[in-house]
């Protein structure tokens, strides 16, 4: 709803200029508020995009400086330590922290270097649909016809293969599956949702005003794409990147899990492994169950919180 | 309405060969050799290997291989396994039920409870239910489904008793439940927020307001005028959704042993057997374009201003 901004910017304007000022409007001639300047005061001030962050922010130093957490080694194991307990409160970050898996490695080192490549595939993956899908469907929305039919019969082909099944088979084919193989993987089958919502969303603005003075202006093709509908369009594709980048990290981990995945330390692989000793040491397979769903967590509350400010008509 | 429904059989002509061919693509480019790999550590005869090939038609080039096998299944024939020489068709008609039971009776319980909660948290916004409602749904969508699947296992079967770990007889609905809910888990956070926010932003819709003046009972405005017009998200999103629960099916029917289509496929990828991958692929990719159909023909029955010519 636009009355929703507006109240927003009404409340603002008192607590910003201090009461002793006699003209409080006028005084200060406020700039134009463009939608991203909007949703960032928005931002600022959400709870949720605030803890969101910092647990991001948390994982990202994670990924780069995996040393900083712990001091133990995620793949030298000390066998007499084989499942050794869980949770040692005493010894905080700690190589025993979370206990130990079947070959005595610390659970909570394997933690930590784990979040490299979840962070990686998500980021990566989300970056490559978003350039792909903004890409096919700013060509078909705003072209048209049969560039448009094309494209479009393109993006149904590969909408109608299950994400998960056909992710499955793609990396089958690989024998070495580093964490590009991965994100190639994922991004060859995931960019249909973004490239129909960038088509949609420039469909919509070509019909806008400012576009056919842009042309009446003889503005080149190149100029009303990249000035004019691209900055107008792209909202709602960010909205959509930024959720799905926590489904990426979570599809990553599943076929992880199912052996199908990356090879390497990574937290699937780690909940595959301690599937079979569930009822014995349910802590090796929790300790990095809970790391994924926390990830996920934090990427699924950083995309609401970015969709609730770009989109106020969510709410 | 017919010549709606016509064009858009037709529509899936191009979809269905452009999947199919893709995913055989794939199958093709699989590293190993399936015949090779019948043989394990014994001595390969050659000769033997050509023949087998010859039979099977794995000798011919690519495009004469997936000709074949899409003029084979308009036949109704899915072609033959490798190592066990059975039927595709065959296999598939052993796994399928059992998914299908198992996807419906998730799909059902998504639809059920996805949508009560959704309307509950929808009616009261920004009251302590919906937020609940909005941070319980955040919570089942950023847990995975294998995690989902071994914390309700330890829970339920190994801490509390009250389930079996496994599925041994997959005609029995209580041993069903467990994997059901697991599956249908994060399609019901969906459902429950579509509903939340299409029934919220609704309820201040002018009709309601009518409908309120008239002095029509509560029941009736939300169980007729505003679930009808606030359903057309939800149906689009589980008219979808089937397909990628039969996708999703993998995994649950890994953690508790139901022999679905699911273990199907993986127990084949991880043979090589591309047959009945690709079979089962193209099975799902049909059940998803039918499905996009009728929800296209359901969004008549909810508005009536939609029509097809």
């Amino acid at each position: 709803m636009p009355e929703a901004l507006d109240t927003t910017a009404k409340e603002k304007l008192p607590a910003a200029e201090p009461a002793t000022v006699p003209v409080p409007v006028d005084a200060k001639p406020e700039k134009a508020r463009s939608l991203w300047s909007d949703a960032w005061d928005d931002l600022r001030r959400s709870p949720m995009f605030l803890i969101s962050a910092a647990l991001i922010l948390l994982l990202l130093v994670m990924a780069a400086f995996p040393g900083l957490f712990t001091g133990a080694s995620p793949r030298d194991g000390d066998l007499s330590n084989h499942y050794l307990g869980a949770a040692n409160w005493t010894n905080f970050f700690g190589a025993d922290w979370f206990g130990y898996d079947v070959q005595g490695r610390s659970i909570w080192a394997r933690m930590v270097y784990g979040a490299r490549a979840s962070i990686l595939v998500g980021v990566g993956v989300t970056v490559l649909v978003t350039i792909a899908g903004t890409l096919i469907g700013v060509l078909a929305g705003y072209f048209g016809g049969w560039l448009d039919a094309i494209l479009f019969r393109l993006t149904d082909v590969f909408s109608g293969i299950p994400f998960m099944l056909g992710a499955m088979v793609v990396l089958t084919t690989f024998t070495e599956r580093s964490v590009l193989v991965v994100v190639l993987a994922l991004a060859f089958l995931g960019w249909t949702t973004i490239a129909r919502v960038a088509r949609g969303s420039v469909i919509t603005i070509k019909q806008a005003d400012y576009v056919t003075a842009a042309k009446a202006l003889g503005a080149s093709t190149s100029r009303i794409l990249f000035r004019h509908i691209l900055p107008n369009a792209i909202a709602p594709v960010i909205v959509v990147a930024t959720i799905a980048l926590g489904g990426y990290i979570a599809a990553e981990a599943t076929l992880s899990y199912l052996g199908i995945g990356l090879s390497g330390v990574s937290w699937g692989i780690d909940v595959s492994a301690g599937k079979d000793q569930l009822r014995n040491a349910p802590h090796v397979l929790m300790m990095p169950s809970v790391m994924v769903s926390v990830t996920v967590l934090a990427f699924l509350m950083f995309g609401d919180a970015v969709r609730n400010a770009l989109d106020p008509k969510m709410r | 309405m017919g010549r709606y429904v016509a064009r858009r059989l037709l529509q899936m002509i191009p979809v269905f060969l452009g999947s199919t061919f893709l995913i055989f693509c794939m199958m093709y480019a699989l590293p190993g050799d399936p015949v090779r790999a019948l043989y394990g550590d014994q001595a390969i005869d050659e000769a033997q290997i050509a023949a087998i090939k010859q039979s099977l038609g794995l000798d011919q080039p690519f495009m004469v291989q997936y000709w074949n096998y899409l003029t084979g299944l308009f036949q109704g024939d899915f072609g033959t396994q490798i190592a066990s020489q059975q039927p595709v068709a065959d296999v598939i008609a052993d796994a399928f039920p059992i998914t299908v039971r198992l996807t419906v009776f998730a799909f059902l319980f998504t639809v059920v409870v996805g949508i009560t909660l959704g309307v509950i948290a929808g009616l009261r916004p920004n009251t302590v239910v919906d937020k609940s409602l909005l941070v319980l749904t955040l919570l089942l969508i950023s847990v995975p489904s294998f995690v989902l699947g071994y914390t309700f296992q330890y829970v339920f079967a190994f801490q509390l008793g009250w389930v079996d770990p496994n599925v041994n007889d997959p005609e029995n609905y209580g041993q069903l439940l467990l994997p059901a809910v697991v599956l249908g888990s994060l399609s019901l956070a969906y459902v429950a927020r579509l509903t939340r926010t299409s029934i919220a932003e609704n309820l201040r819709a002018d009709y309601v307001r009518t409908a309120v003046a008239k002095g029509l009972p509560r029941r009736r405005i939300v169980g007729i005028h505003l679930m009808r017009n606030s359903l057309i998200p939800v149906v689009t999103f589980l008219g979808s959704d089937l397909g990628a629960l039969m996708g999703g099916a993998v995994v649950t029917e890994g953690i508790f042993n139901v022999r679905g289509v699911g273990y199907t496929v993986y127990e084949a990828l991880t043979r090589r057997e591309g047959s009945t991958v690709v079979g089962i692929v193209t099975l799902i990719v049909i059940i998803y374009l039918v499905c996009s159909l009728l929800v296209d023909l359901l969004y008549a029955v909810l508005d009536p201003r939609i029509r097809y010519a």
